[in-house]
């Protein structure tokens, strides 16, 4: 089982936290900020495991981590996975962001938290790996897109036509971002079929 | 309409969506938590509007500061709200909201049934799609309970997509509703053979979770999974079905046989490491789970300690890591072939990874023999120098001593060379493992008695230089070691040089900076050493020097008496009139050493750890039962004192029986116990003082006289290292010497070594003292211990079903059903359905505490399961909405009865602004908020979205309560669809029934009872039952249930039950029953509400 999901940036800012068994905000806060002061002090070469497992549940969990530029990826499971399959599946989180966002990178996280979630819940559901398979992850990712789109139809043109002028609007938007390209790097593991 | 939809998109325009919210979150650096209030304002306002999407909106930006960490858990009716969107995007935005803010204590999730039921069953696969994914994260046990029969079905859906998720969830359901598990196994099963894959592999998902826990019930499982195995190409699926295979593998050994060689193909043939690396692991749990049974295995764990060097030697820290936790399970089963390859494991300990370096130390520990300890050992002291963090420092230390310790130190052959090491590690500064040394030095010191004389005089060495370990701070846990040090120079003081050194160094004035309970020991020891010293002068003709030594101890000692410590104070000034009175003696010329040595005389015998817990409980004795009734207040409990004076305790004398009566026993007990927790130094006895035998035969067993070619006193700290280098010339002497008399074989020798169970080559080495390590005591009769570290609570412990005892049942408990909560009751209507699905037409979920008990006051024994109950009755219905009520009083207001009404939206539209309303008759009146007129209505403080319901609770007030009323009313609401809104009502009769006056009042004083029917100002009456065909405790249930009665007492067929009204009435059932027949003969103080109230048990009987 995987216990919870997090993505931090380097700086400890939380970019997504999916935790799979309830805890109170402040408990979640905690979890965030801890597991950001292990995962960040490790230098980049060394290995990708950790028995923080204190942190969430029994000394049974690990902390499996990818760091891409800016970004952590963080998983927390127990031992019924598989360390190296949970670094694939940490993979294949990035590759399909990557091809749904057209190069992402941390801004698409910042400002779409909402669609990084709907692609991780066609990998990951309550816990349990759904899917491995990248095309069908991004099959059912753009099509629920596609419903998304009609659903807005004539009524939804008003809002994005404003919101893209807010966004011009807004010279300061670049600047004062870390931008960080995610490099996708396809490690020497062969990742799943 | 159409504009109206345009003109509220304009609306929304200016509304901050997500994107706005973040950047302005990003523009406010400074005043973050300032800006982040004022949207949760807006936020708050925008979620009072009707429009939909606003809504949406809103709760889509309170989905990501619930990730800053705020608490959205205020705003979770309305996430409910979005949840029911008909639309996909908004009701996707609802269940991501929900999925991260709701938990099980959230109580408008038993709001979302029929919701989610509605939603599993769209024909849009989304709709389902996004409900399962949201229902996975906040499945309740209710809810569990309630759509297991729906998931089942969608298992079996047409679009892989659905029925993948619908397998997947089922695992939750399985954990919050274990009793789902059987009848759905066999349709899990069935999509193990899926032609979907991904169906295949949510089904393998979980069964390998459930098997992980409870293993035996899949072992039937497994021909299935070994198909699997040899066909699958996913890896995935191959990875959590060898996983798997590596549970199942220790219950049945023959599996493992036959899974021995697709594992080794699938370790040649693969090329993904994650599939290698988990072969690997499972062909040695195989191995392990064979080890007894098969002789000859060696190749197989040959290919995998290959392999797994393979991984060490890579360069991807990842696969050193997990090839170092591979390697350490090999290990303990074959730990020649691991120790092959000690260099490697060695040479990971510099690798500059921390997790890489403890993993080898790890290792490290299975593989030290008596040859290669030493080695080890001062290899880890080089990198304990260097180590920087101390964590990482503290590790070795740590794991140093384990190494060292382990198996009764079966693997040190020189015990000199351990205390150096031990006295070399107590310069490790700003440790926390004082204590561990500690342990180790008394354990080795009074366990290994030919090392005393060593031990006591590098101990001495310690206790005058403790200033280097004290120097630092106070918190240095180092310190400890003096405890130690001070308790080994005292007990075994024979051994010392120069005992008056010692004890100089003891009483230093720099001591009582030291921690209190270490003061003690000092102080303690001190003593023991003055006896050490008498003795050795007393012969002499000159009693100056013992004069002087009293002198010495009446000087300090004073320091002590005033430490603020009480244990200090209390030895300090027993000891201190003890030296006084010596000293008087002494100036009389008496000769006093050998009674101040009877003090301290007599051996300390070590006690295993687990002694106590193993002493047999002897027949016929029950350990829970008083002895006497028990005290009415408890006392607090003295803290056990610490285990090295517990053993220093005389033994208890057995207590005399004397013929006491019980009272004076209890009585004494009570002043006893007063006295002991008023008085800090009173040392506990434990509760059964075990005789201290002496250890049997120990003084039968020769302890060879040592050779000492070794000179013992090294000048300098630094001498562990010397060890070794003359353990290496004393082996290679003993080889040479073992050529020369290789014929004769030494008698001596033969007889003193132990059986020994290492490698072959390891007998060569002898051990440089022949040693005798004093085992630790027992009790006699000890029992085996069986330690279950099993946690009673694990939620998978209920999943332990054997699933192949009745693989057909498929009975499936269908809860379609209202269950209200009220303080004690809860109250469950069910039906049971078998298997078809059918839409239900009954109220809503309420709350639930969960469990069937559905009777209060739990006085009804357990007989058969009670038919669940409900106490809601219909009130009016048409095809919009239902209603159903309850009505209850309290103590709290004699006139006040609250009618709580449940309304449930059966229709596809929206129904808002519901207007209730009631005739209020002279008896009894609607309460209306202040300025209200008399016949104005009350709004329904909510709207229900299609599929909805909630409840509202209305206040009346009633000034008789004897008789039974009815109360017309109506109800007004506006029906808005898409297309229109239509004002419709419905009519309805309000019943308050005598029953709703009263309370269920616990009457647990049958005396009082008594009482109150023999006072004579009850009026009594009676009533006849015919036909009644139920169990006494169901009928007793009954009428607790629906009539609010407690059972006060109840014998065979006959009960006593107790209510009261609430304005007071007491009402008194007398219950009979015999042959189908139920007499109740019934007291109260009002004639007329006793026979309305015996007319409605009438009535609810005659409906059964």
């Amino acid at each position: 089982m995987i216990k919870a999901i997090l993505i931090f940036n380097n700086h400890g800012k939380p970019r997504l936290s999916k935790f799979y068994e309830h805890y109170t905000e402040d408990t979640e806060q905690q979890i965030i900020r801890e597991t950001f002061h292990l995962v960040s002090k490790r230098d980049e070469n060394i290995c990708n495991f950790l028995e923080g497992g204190l942190l969430i549940g029994g000394s049974d969990n690990k902390l499996i981590y990818r760091h891409y530029a800016t970004l952590y990826f963080v998983f927390c499971v127990d031992s019924s996975e598989s360390e190296l399959g949970i670094l694939d599946l940490i993979q294949v989180l990035v590759e399909t962001l990557d091809k749904c966002f057209e190069n992402v990178c941390e801004l698409d996280l910042i400002f779409h938290v909402d669609k990084v979630h709907n692609i991780l819940a066609e990998m990951v559901m309550g816990g349990m790996v759904l899917e491995t398979n990248m095309s069908e992850i991004i099959t059912q990712v753009e099509a629920q897109g596609k419903m998304e789109k009609s659903e807005a139809g004539i009524t939804g043109a008003p809002a994005r036509a404003v919101s893209a002028v807010k966004n011009m609007n807004l010279p300061e938007m670049p600047k004062n971002i870390n931008i960080g390209d995610i490099s996708i790097k396809v490690p020497n593991l062969p990742s799943f079929k | 309409m159409a504009l109206k939809i345009v003109k509220g998109s304009i609306d929304r325009m200016f509304d901050k969506n997500l994107q706005d919210l973040v950047r302005g979150i990003r523009n406010h650096k400074e005043d973050e938590a300032k800006y982040i209030s004022t949207c949760i304002d807006e936020i708050k306002q925008e979620l009072k509007q009707d429009n939909i999407a606003v809504k949406a909106n809103a709760v889509c930006k309170l989905t990501y500061l619930q990730m800053l960490g705020y608490d959205v858990s205020w705003a979770a009716f309305n996430i409910v709200e979005v949840m029911s969107s008909s639309k996909f995007t908004y009701k996707r935005i609802g269940y991501l909201a929900a999925s991260q803010c709701f938990h099980e204590g959230t109580d408008v999730i038993m709001l979302t049934t029929n919701q989610i039921r509605k939603d599993l069953s769209s024909p849009h696969q989304y709709d389902t799609g996004v409900a399962l994914t949201g229902l996975s994260c906040f499945v309740t046990p209710d809810l569990a309970r309630d759509l297991a029969n729906d998931i089942m079905t969608l298992m079996s859906h047409t679009k892989p997509y659905i029925r993948k998720k619908a397998v997947l969830i089922m695992y939750k359901v399985f954990l919050k509703y274990p009793e789902s598990l059987r009848p759905a196994f066999p349709r899990l099963k069935e999509k193990l053979e899926d032609p979907d894959p991904g169906v295949q592999s949510a089904a393998v998902n979980v069964i390998c979770e459930l098997a992980r826990r409870n293993p035996k019930n899949y072992l039937s499982l497994a021909p299935l999974f070994f198909k699997l195995m040899t066909s699958s190409t996913n890896n995935w699926v191959l990875i959590k079905i060898i996983k798997l295979f590596g549970a199942l593998t220790p219950l049945e050994p023959r599996l493992g046989k036959k899974l021995i060689e697709p594992l080794t193909n699938l370790i040649h043939s693969t090329s993904a490491m994650s599939l290698l690396y988990e072969c690997v692991n499972t062909v040695i749990a195989v191995l392990i789970s064979l080890s007894s049974g098969m002789p000859n295995h060696s190749a197989s764990i040959q290919l995998c300690v290959q392999k797994l060097r393979i991984l060490i030697e890579d360069s991807d820290q990842n696969l050193k890591y997990l090839g170092l936790l591979a390697m350490s399970k090999i290990l303990k089963t074959h730990p020649k072939s691991v120790q092959s390859h000690k260099d490697l494991i060695l040479q990971c300990l510099d690798d500059k990874d921390e997790s890489i370096r403890l993993r080898a130390l790890d290792l490290l520990y299975g593989m030290v023999s008596k040859k290669n300890l030493m080695e080890i050992v001062k290899k880890l002291m080089l990198h304990v120098d260097k180590a920087e963090g101390t964590t990482y420092r503290d590790e070795l230390l740590t794991k140093i001593i384990d190494i060292c310790s382990q198996s009764n130190y079966q693997y040190i052959t020189n015990f000199e060379w351990y205390i150096s090491i031990l006295v070399e590690l107590t310069r490790l500064e700003g440790t926390r493992h004082g204590h561990l040394i500690a342990s180790q030095m008394l354990d080795v010191a009074i366990r290994v008695k030919a090392i005393r004389g060593f031990a006591v005089a590098q101990m001495a060495t310690l206790l005058d230089n403790a200033h280097l370990l004290t120097g630092n701070t106070q918190r240095n846990g180092i310190c400890e070691v003096l405890y130690a040090a001070a308790w080994i120079c005292g007990e075994f003081s024979e051994h010392l040089e120069d005992p008056m050194q010692t004890l100089e160094a003891m009483l230093r004035p720099k001591v009582a900076t030291l921690p209190g309970h270490i003061q003690a020991v000092y102080v303690q020891n001190a003593a023991k050493l003055f006896a050490t010293v008498l003795r050795k002068h007393e012969g002499e003709t000159d009693s100056h020097a013992a004069q002087e030594t009293s002198q010495l101890l009446i000087d300090r000692l004073p320091l002590f008496v005033q430490s603020a410590n009480l244990e200090v104070q209390e030895r300090a000034s027993c000891i201190l009139q003890l030296v006084k009175y010596i000293q008087k003696l002494q100036q009389k010329k008496v000769e006093v050493a050998e009674e101040v040595t009877a003090l301290f005389a007599g051996e300390l015998n070590p006690v295993a750890p687990k002694a106590q817990k193993k002493v047999p409980v002897p027949e016929g004795l029950d350990l829970d039962a008083w002895i006497n009734k028990p005290p009415s207040e408890s006392e607090s409990e003295d803290e056990k004192p610490k285990a090295v004076f517990a053993k220093e305790e005389p033994k208890h004398s057995r207590s005399r029986h004397t013929e006491v009566d019980e009272k004076e026993l209890a009585r004494r007990r009570e002043a006893r116990k007063r006295e002991q927790a008023n008085n800090p130094f009173y040392i506990k006895a434990s509760p059964s003082s075990q005789k201290v035998y002496d250890a049997p035969g120990v003084e039968h067993i020769p302890v060879v006289q040592i050779d000492l070619s070794v000179p013992l006193k090294v000048p300098g700290m630094p001498m562990s290292d010397q060890y070794l280098k003359l353990e290496e010339e004393r082996r290679q002497k003993e080889k040479a010497e073992r050529k020369k008399e290789k014929k004769k074989k030494r008698e001596k020798r033969g007889k003193e070594r132990k059986a020994d169970s290492g490698p072959e080559s390891e007998e060569d080495i002898a051990p440089a003292h022949q040693v005798d390590i004093v085992t630790e005591e027992m009790p006699e009769n000890a029992l085996p211990s069986d330690d279950d570290d099993k946690d009673p609570n694990d939620p998978h412990k209920a999943l332990d079903i054997d699933l192949d005892k009745y693989p057909t049942v498929h009975w499936f408990p269908v809860q379609k059903s209202s269950k209200h909560k009220k303080k004690k009751q809860k109250k469950e209507k069910e039906e049971k359905e078998k298997k078809k699905k059918k839409r239900h037409h009954h109220h809503h979920h309420h709350s639930n505490a969960g469990g069937e008990d559905s009777v209060q006051n739990g006085t009804v024994e357990e007989e058969e399961p009670l038919p669940p109950m409900s106490n809601y009755f219909l009130l009016a219905e048409n095809s919009y909405i239902k209603m159903v009520y309850d009505i209850q009083g309290n103590h709290q207001d004699e006139s006040k009865v609250v009618v709580s009404v449940i309304f449930e939206n059966k229709s596809d539209s929206f129904l808002k602004s519901m207007e209730f309303n009631v005739l209020d008759s002279l008896n009894s009146k609607l309460q209306r908020p202040e300025g209200a007129g008399a016949h104005d209505s009350l709004t329904v403080p909510f709207q229900l979205p299609p599929g909805i319901s909630n409840e509202a609770h209305f206040v009346f007030s009633v000034q008789s309560i004897v008789m039974p009323q009815k109360l017309k009313g109506t109800l007004t609401f506006i029906v808005k669809s898409d297309e229109s809104s239509t004002h419709e009502k419905l009519d309805f009769k309000l019943h308050f029934t005598c029953t709703s006056y009263l309370i269920t009042t616990p009457c647990y004083l049958y005396d009082a009872y008594a009482k109150l029917l023999e006072s004579g100002d009850l009026k009594g009456s009676s009533l006849r039952l015919e036909g009644i065909n139920m169990p006494f405790h169901h009928l007793l249930a009954r009428i607790c249930f629906h009539h609010h009665f407690s059972v006060v007492e109840r014998i065979d067929s006959c009960a006593s039950m107790y209510s009261r009204s609430i304005q007071g009435h007491h009402v008194c059932l007398l219950v009979k029953t015999s042959d189908q027949t139920v007499s109740i003969d019934a007291k109260c103080d009002e004639p007329s509400l006793l026979g309305n109230v015996l007319d409605e048990i009438k009535q609810t009987f005659s409906k059964c």
